[in-house]
């Protein structure tokens, strides 16, 4: 694999970084009162609270209002194709286990168009954090139905008399799909989201960060959501049996760790002692 | 001139194990210092349907079959008529097995002759049909019994002694059994001093040589969706590649194998995917992703017919216009495609160094002729290009990711480098690499990308050019059907005639200096390939200024283009 001693990376040292270390300064496209600024700012917090230097940091996304994060950030980025974001940091994470590799998302991205995606990245449990700005809508696209969307939903300008089908739920799919750490948080409470988030990049395998992020241009009822969330009434569970009951009948408004697991991160080994290119072509060898 | 050889069809059903016969036969040929290659045809059955295994022994090394097949060996003759147009026999073809072979071989071949292999194997403990078929090859074809019991003992040795001389005595049976058959006898056979100062022969698929070219040119990151006839590059990676450090990982569909090879380069690892016509069209999308984030990555392609599912086991050169065409916006990149088997060692390492070098994508065009064609080649020798992409020294607060240099290629910072951060991206983007939708900022990001493949110089590499260097006949032929090509124009100019034969190698970006200095003098161009619309003559049109008359000789597979078909036309056009 990539030498990676052979890049520099000795700088930083000791110095401590803070929350605005981590932001590039990039003016966002979101449009004001988007619960994604309240992500922006408590990812960064989140890094200042690692002390990750940015260079080992790499924040990966796909396409939407969500996926334009990488940019606001001052750590490495990729704002690859619409629902890909996951395989492109699992090939990054993999042959670099040195970064922490941070996924972006949003639920059109990550669970309709990625969607299969999220199936095999929960099985697979490269150690990634995945967090999902759900609003419930294509807001990039202007207002559509999502697979969050409630079934009756008018306002989506594709299924003007509402979708008619059950929502997704992304946190018992990542469960039964073999996520090994799932929580949920507000976007419109940054400190709040902060501590989980830490345990979600802290936590071994794939863990799948659920994050209440309201539209307030295409449904401005997502401002209830502030008023309407609590804190999960019990702790996180590691028994994914009761995690799924729990995540069966969960509202949606649950903050906080719902589960964690203690699967083995897949991660190959990667050798450094490596074989002669001739040993191999020797099978060749008539 | 004609190619001393001999071709043998080893045929069965329900499991026979003919092809397992057919590379023993392929590699002992190779012990008694024949070159060879074997094709393989199976019917649409998972396992334990109708097979053939169609070799072609040879003194020197061959790249295409002959007109006819010498011999046809059935074990028997189960759905054998489905090969029918894919093993034509003459009047001195032989036709050997159980009962009566289908009409199409029988009333073809002019001499019949009766051996019941299955009866004869089971004359010997543990005997099984198809090593009796071998041995009635070897005796056939006159393989030094030698040479065959080493390849038993490669082959069976790990299975224990008793399965090496179940197969041995089988082996000898057939030998016996043949003993009274008509002989093909032709090629000299090495003495055991010779054998031992030859140079070093493999016995190898094209795929498994795309494989070994990739990570001679530095691939350490493979990710692999199975898709026929790809299967066999990724096959031979995932083993071979945690030996050299690397890794290869199961993706879930080519939308995330494509993904993943680009996440791993951009974290410095230089990736591969292998894929055929269908996952090619699935990873089109992502494939621009990588040219437009300047993103290196090489994608083989083992084309099969098409279009849609197509024929999955079959060959066809129809994926040109979609390798070419197929990126959506202007996403210039690197297509090349292998000549031979053995090319396909070469050509896929140096992809990977020019994709790596100027930080595009690389299309690499194999197809399932050369792909999933064992064949007996003189050692490749490693051409020594590994990939060397150019990475940002010590990036610094005015570190620019797609800052506009001379080559148009910029440092790229990975990441884990201090001050090199920056975010690659899909959009548009300044050369900092900040979305942006400006007209000035698009302009120029695709002026750089385009630079920098024009202004690179390709050197030799871009074509083989064989024959008579001021012939006014030119073949002109792409990928395997230079195979053909090949041996067409050895043939016209062993009976005096002057033709030259002209191989592109690497198909985008086009090379029309170069091109236009190979075709000087040239009176007649034939282009050859196995597309049905002929996609290589109207890509040349389209992007050659080549005003010289042109023919196309557009074949559509699976059927391989033979050389005959070739300098039959070439001498009704020089006629004419």
């Amino acid at each position: 694999m990539i030498a990676t001693t052979e890049i520099d990376t000795s700088a930083g040292g000791c110095q401590l970084f803070e929350a605005k270390d981590y932001k590039s300064g990039v003016k966002p496209v979101w449009c004001p009162g988007c619960g994604d600024y309240g992500v922006l700012l408590a990812l960064t917090k989140t890094l200042a609270e690692l002390q990750l230097s940015p260079e080992q940091v790499s924040v990966i996304s796909g396409i939407g209002c969500s996926s334009r994060i990488p940019a606001y950030l001052k750590t490495y980025g990729f704002h690859g194709v619409h629902g890909r974001a996951l395989p492109l940091a699992t090939g990054l994470k993999v042959s670099r286990p040195d970064q922490t590799v941070i996924v972006a998302s949003g639920d059109g991205d990550g669970f309709s168009i990625g969607g299969n995606h999220f199936l095999h990245a929960c099985r697979r449990n490269v150690n990634l954090t995945y967090i999902v700005m759900d609003n419930q809508l294509y807001g990039m696209t202007k207002g559509q139905a999502s697979p969050t969307s409630a079934p009756d939903w008018e306002k989506g300008k594709l299924t003007p008399g509402g979708t008619g089908i059950n929502p997704f739920h992304p946190l018992v799919i990542g469960l039964a799909s073999g996520a090994n750490f799932i929580a949920r948080v507000s976007g419109t409470d940054a400190n709040g989201a902060v501590p989980i988030l830490k345990e979600a990049i802290e936590h071994p395998g794939f863990s799948l960060v659920h994050i209440l992020s309201p539209c307030i241009t295409y449904n401005r009822e997502q401002l209830d959501w502030k008023k309407q969330v609590r804190k999960a009434p019990v702790e996180a569970t590691s028994d994914p049996a009761q995690a799924a009951r729990r995540l069966m009948t969960d509202d949606n408004l649950n903050l906080g760790v719902l589960y964690k697991g203690s699967r083995k991160p897949y991660q190959p080994a990667l050798k450094m002692q490596i074989d002669n290119l001739d040993l191999l072509e020797a099978q060749f060898s008539v | 001139m004609t190619v001393p050889s001999i071709s043998i069809t080893l045929t069965g059903s329900g499991g026979s194990g003919v092809m397992t016969a057919g590379n023993l036969l392929l590699e002992a040929a190779g012990r008694a210092g024949w070159f060879g290659m074997m094709t393989r045809s199976a019917g649409p059955q998972i396992r334990g349907g109708e097979a053939a295994a169609m070799l072609r022994l040879s003194s020197i090394p061959v790249l295409v079959h002959k007109e006819r097949y010498d011999i046809l060996l059935g074990i028997d003759w189960k759905n054998a008529d489905r090969f029918a147009s894919e093993i034509p026999l003459g009047s001195d073809s032989l036709v050997i097995g159980h009962g009566e072979p289908p009409a199409v071989f029988a009333d073809a071949a002019g001499q019949q002759f009766q051996l019941d292999l299955p009866a004869i194997a089971k004359t010997v403990p543990g005997g099984r049909a198809n090593m009796v078929a071998l041995g009635v090859a070897a005796a056939l074809v006159g393989l030094p019994v030698t040479a065959v019991s080493q390849v038993i003992d490669k082959a069976l040795g790990r299975k224990g002694e008793d399965a090496v001389s179940a197969g041995m005595a089988a082996v000898r049976a057939g030998m016996e059994a043949a003993k009274n058959l008509p002989r093909f006898d032709c090629l000299p056979v090495d003495s055991g001093a010779e054998a031992d100062q030859r140079e070093t022969r493999w016995n190898i698929s094209g795929n498994e040589a795309c494989g070994l070219g990739a990570v001679r040119g530095g691939i350490r990151f493979v990710a692999a969706y199975p898709i026929t006839p790809a299967t066999e590059v990724l096959e031979w990676l995932a083993p071979a590649l945690p030996k050299l450090g690397g890794a290869l990982v199961q993706a879930e569909d080519e939308l995330a194998s494509v993904t993943q090879i680009i996440g791993a380069s951009f974290g410095g690892t230089p990736s591969l995917t292998a894929t055929s016509g269908p996952g090619l069209a699935l990873m089109m999308e992502s494939i621009g992703l990588a040219v437009a984030s300047e993103t290196p990555i090489v994608v083989v392609d083992v084309m099969r017919g098409g279009p849609s599912t197509g024929i999955p086991t079959k060959s066809e050169q129809s994926d040109l216009n979609i390798a070419l065409y197929g990126l959506h916006g202007d996403a210039p990149h690197l297509v090349l495609g292998p000549l031979t088997i053995a090319d396909c060692v070469f050509t896929t390492q140096w992809s990977v160094v020019l994709a790596e070098k100027l930080q595009t994508a690389a299309i690499v065009l194999s197809d399932q002729a050369l792909g999933q064609t064992r064949s007996v080649i003189p050692r490749q020798l490693d051409s020594g290009l590994v990939a060397q992409r150019e990475v940002a020294k010590a990036p610094g607060a005015d570190y620019q990711r797609y800052a506009i240099t001379e080559s148009g290629v910029s440092p790229m910072s990975l990441p884990g480098q201090s001050g090199g951060q920056y975010c690659a991206d899909g959009l548009a983007h300044t050369v900092t690499g900040l979305p942006s939708s400006k007209a000035e900022d698009h302009h120029l990001q695709m002026d750089k990308r385009l630079h920098k493949l024009a202004q690179y110089d390709f050197g030799d590499h871009w074509a083989e050019i064989e024959g008579d260097a001021r012939a006014e006949t030119v073949v002109l032929t792409w990928g395997s059907s230079y195979g053909a090509a090949s041996e067409a124009v050895a043939g016209l100019r062993a009976e005096g005639k002057k033709v030259r034969l002209i191989a592109v190698r690497l198909l985008s970006p086009v090379q029309p200096q170069r091109l236009a200095e190979a075709l000087k003098g040239a009176a007649r161009v034939l282009v050859v390939e196995q597309s049905h619309s002929g996609q290589f003559y109207r890509y040349l049109r389209a992007q050659y200024d080549i005003n010289i008359p042109m023919r196309s000789m557009a074949v559509p597979g699976p059927l391989a283009i033979r050389p005959s078909d070739v300098s039959n036309l070439l001498n009704d056009w020089s006629g004419s």
